[in-house]
């Protein structure tokens, strides 16, 4: 396990080289610059921003020197908000979109394997087919169609729920993350009733029904544990998808997570701003899938 | 099961009944308003943008305050001033109890430091031209002299300040309402930094010492900045808020839900979609007032078949503006046939564009277009937005059945837009422009040969001379006079082609109460108030 770790970890940073360097260069070489404005700046001002930011260097020795800055763990201060350098930002960001997404995968999880279980233990009857396809219809609705029209209903129309914040007010907490976790929940409904449905013929469960145990602890001891496995190794990419994927939801609700920062330094031509976070997210999305590995390991032993 | 339904009606009955911030404010006299994208930063000799702009009005205050109906600017920490018969030499005299929110004394060496502040070289402040009417202080910010004794900025005595005008400049006073124009506390910024340190953390809550009605009380980023009552603002028996808070909404629709479930008094925005349903549904809380800016379409003269003034003359005779308005934008704009648009300051710009596409069509045909030698086809630029495309597509319509011109819309993101247009890479392409201060020079000075903004490659030394004559106008009168000619050559020309002038539409929830509208959206907190009948 901990050579597998290891080996992981060792083929990480080859891979984080060659984002860092696409992105880097790929930034650079977008049309339009991070101190383009409405009102035209000067040219001398131009000269001193760029002087501050060592824009005025050639850009590949600009590379080595954002690549020596970062292997010391300095991701530069942002272009856009020039008080606050890129770590501050991620840093600000972080804890809300990870509480974001933990909240949208438990109610992901609950909803989707609740419904995964009912669809996988009577499959081919309505209660299969109703939770089916809500599921499919849950996958197909993109969140930015969902976010507003559950803010119109719950929020505007029934005035049960506040529409925007985090954390503000009672209750801004639970559209988002509905909205955010109904995709998530969807697929984990079909992956539960997959992986049900395959455990539900094996010899083993056969065995355990024959022996005479009640229909309840068939399903939840032994049928669940392996029925689960695809769900497990579906998490750890979600949990990353979901982090980097919130911002969509973080717009339509005025989170002030990562994923808002992310995009807008991308318009803004935020260099500093863009690299870091592609690296930060680069390395979470890695982090996640060995994380899924490793449990998915654990969890059936035909892997190890 | 029975567990999972009773917890999940609980949640529900439990959220049922969640208080609206808009309610909750008439207790707490905190008004809450949607400003736009987040502030790049709370400095107010480095930021640009409107959004910071409406929170350093809460914060820090300059000599002069913008009236709240746009009339002209009333005292601030300057209690009165004197102009030199010749127009050239303010001399302001400061009241004594002003005070930043430390407790110190605003005096006259304040302002002296925060101007010299401006237009160092190495701060890199992108609005130090707000300054350049006072003498020297162009060269000094482009650092042909090094001495800040010669720029005409003098401290007679802490409380009386003398400017020295390198012209004589009319609007001299309403550029001080500028957020550029105001001061900082010179101990806070060298305690984090240097003169020309940007990015420190003295504009963090609880480093940020202001002088305005109100002070820095928290700053979430991408989520609220809260300001409270300032105790040691000279005349807090006017401010009637406890606090504001401003929340950066960048995104309109959002904003519009907020403020329909009770979460905004302001908005600053509407969606365009929305504007006919809100006049008949909430036609007491949507607000459309005149805004001074013009909505117009830049022209690269360098670029044929658009180097030819006849073409750009067929081009706007075939622009129905009245149309555009009223089917296309929708917001109660106005048409526009000057670049300065009519302001209630005196300045009425006399030029006129026609719609006439049949004069534009045989102006075509005189210069020899015709179905076997066709017009080329150009591209007409824009970022990308919603309401730009309606009105591209209007006017590729307008000039496709007028003129028989096939017109390619390209439609890029800000940043490329904005290069594109630097670098002179379109043919047309669309342009706004808001005035900084209610003068006409703040939008004819960008015209002249070489200016950032002009863009257009356009040049007429006649027209350069007519401003630096305006410049140097000593009365009001002959200025407007010299304007008005300058307007006329650009109208004739026409590197630009106007086409309405702006509105601003925003909802206002009935609660607040002295929020008046002005030709610059602006307004100083002071007097508003939050009450319920």
């Amino acid at each position: 396990m901990i050579s597998l770790i290891f080996r992981r970890f060792l083929a990480a940073l080859p891979v984080l080289l060659i984002v860092v360097t696409i992105t880097f260069f790929m930034v650079h070489s977008a049309p339009g610059g991070p101190f383009d404005a409405d009102k035209a700046v000067s040219k001398e001002v131009l000269e001193q921003l760029n002087e501050r930011y060592n824009l005025n260097e050639p850009v590949w020795k600009q590379y080595f020197i954002y690549l020596s800055n970062v292997v010391q763990g300095d991701f530069g201060p942002s272009f856009r908000y020039p008080s606050r350098s890129v770590t501050e930002l991620i840093l600000t960001g972080l804890p809300i979109t990870f509480e974001l997404a933990l909240y949208s995968i438990i109610f992901a999880v609950f909803l989707g394997v609740s419904a995964g279980l009912i669809s996988g233990l009577k499959p081919n009857t309505s209660y299969d087919y109703i939770p089916m396809t809500i599921a499919m219809a849950g996958i197909c609705i993109p969140s930015i169609i969902l976010g507003p029209s559950l803010s119109l209903i719950f929020g505007i129309t029934l005035q049960w729920v506040p529409v925007s914040g985090w954390g503000d007010i009672p209750g801004d907490k639970i559209l988002p993350v509905i909205t955010l976790g109904t995709a998530y929940a969807a697929y984990c409904a079909r992956l539960t009733r997959g992986g049900m449905l395959e455990i539900l013929n094996q010899d083993f469960i056969r065995t355990a029904r024959a022996k005479g145990l009640s229909e309840t602890r068939v399903v939840l001891v032994h049928a669940l544990r392996g029925g689960l496995t695809p769900v497990v190794a579906f998490l750890g990419p979600a949990m990353a998808g979901l982090l980097a994927g919130s911002f969509v939801v973080e717009t339509v609700f005025g989170i002030p997570g990562l994923g808002r920062f992310y995009v807008e330094a991308a318009f803004n031509r935020d260099y500093t701003m863009i690299l870091g976070t592609t690296i930060f997210f680069s390395s979470l999305i890695i982090l996640f899938n060995l994380l899924a590995d490793v449990i998915a390991s654990a969890l059936n032993p035909k892997l190890r | 099961m029975r567990l999972i339904l009773y917890i999940s009606l609980t949640l529900l009955v439990s959220c049922g009944s969640y208080e609206k911030p808009v309610d909750t404010s008439l207790e707490s006299k905190i008004l809450l308003i949607g400003n736009g994208t987040e502030p790049q930063d709370l400095d107010p000799h480095i930021v640009t943008g409107v959004p910071e702009s409406k929170i350093l009005m809460a914060l820090l205050e300059g000599l002069v305050i913008r009236h709240p109906e746009g009339r002209s600017p009333m005292p601030g920490v300057a209690e009165s001033w004197s102009i030199s018969s010749d127009g050239l030499t303010y001399t302001f005299t400061l009241r004594k109890n002003a005070k930043w929110s430390n407790g110190d004394i605003v005096d006259a060496h304040d302002f002296v430091y925060s101007w010299k502040r401006v237009l160092t070289p190495s701060l890199g402040s992108q609005y130090p031209d707000m300054l350049y009417d006072i003498k020297n202080a162009e060269l000094y910010n482009k650092g042909l002299i090094s001495s800040f004794d010669d720029v005409g900025v003098k401290a007679l005595s802490d409380f009386s300040l003398e400017v020295t005008l390198a012209n004589p400049a009319p609007y001299f006073i309403e550029l001080l309402t500028h957020y550029t124009t105001r001061p900082v506390h010179q101990e806070t910024i060298e305690k984090y930094g240097n003169i020309d340190s940007v990015g420190t953390k003295w504009t963090r809550p609880g480093n940020f010492v202001g002088n305005g009605p109100f002070t820095l009380e928290a700053w979430q980023l991408n989520r609220v900045i809260e300001v409270k009552k300032s105790d040691s603002y000279w005349d807090k028996s006017a401010v009637k808020l406890n606090g504001i808070k401003f929340y950066p909404i960048d995104n309109v629709t959002r904003e519009d839900l907020m403020y329909r479930s009770g979460q905004l008094h302001i908005t600053g925005s509407i969606p365009q979609e929305k504007i006919d349903s809100y006049k008949t549904l909430y036609p007491d809380e949507l607000k459309i007032f005149p805004y001074y800016g013009t909505y117009y379409y830049r022209i690269n003269v360098n670029k044929p078949p658009l180097d030819e003034e006849k073409v750009r003359d067929a081009l706007s005779l075939s622009l129905d503006r009245k149309e555009i308005v009223e089917k296309v934008a929708k917001g109660g704009q106005e048409p526009a046939f000057s670049f300065t648009p009519p302001d209630k300051n005196g300045y009425y710009p006399r030029s006129t564009l026609d719609y006439d596409p049949q004069k534009a069509k045989s102006i075509l045909n005189d210069l020899g277009y015709s179905d076997k030698n066709p017009f080329p086809k150009i591209e007409l630029l824009y970022n990308t937005s919603e309401g730009h495309q309606k009105i591209a597509q209007a006017i590729q319509q307008m000039w496709k059945t007028n003129l028989g011109i096939d017109i390619e819309l390209t439609n890029t993101d800000w940043k490329v837009y904005l290069s594109r247009q630097q670098i002179g890479d379109y043919s047309i392409s669309r342009a706004g422009w808001i005035g900084d201060y209610p003068d006409p020079k703040t939008f004819l000075d960008m015209m002249v040969t070489g200016r950032g903004n002009n863009q257009t490659g356009w040049s007429n030394i006649e027209y350069d001379n007519l401003l630096k004559k305006a410049a140097n106008a000593t009365n009001q009168y002959d200025r407007f006079e010299y304007f008005n000619q300058a307007e006329k050559i650009l109208m004739d020309e026409k590197p630009i082609i106007p086409i309405y002038t702006y509105t601003r539409m925003y909802m206002l929830h009935p609660d607040v109460k002295g929020w008046n509208s002005n030709l610059l959206d602006t307004r100083p907190y002071q007097n508003i108030e939050l009450t319920r009948e």
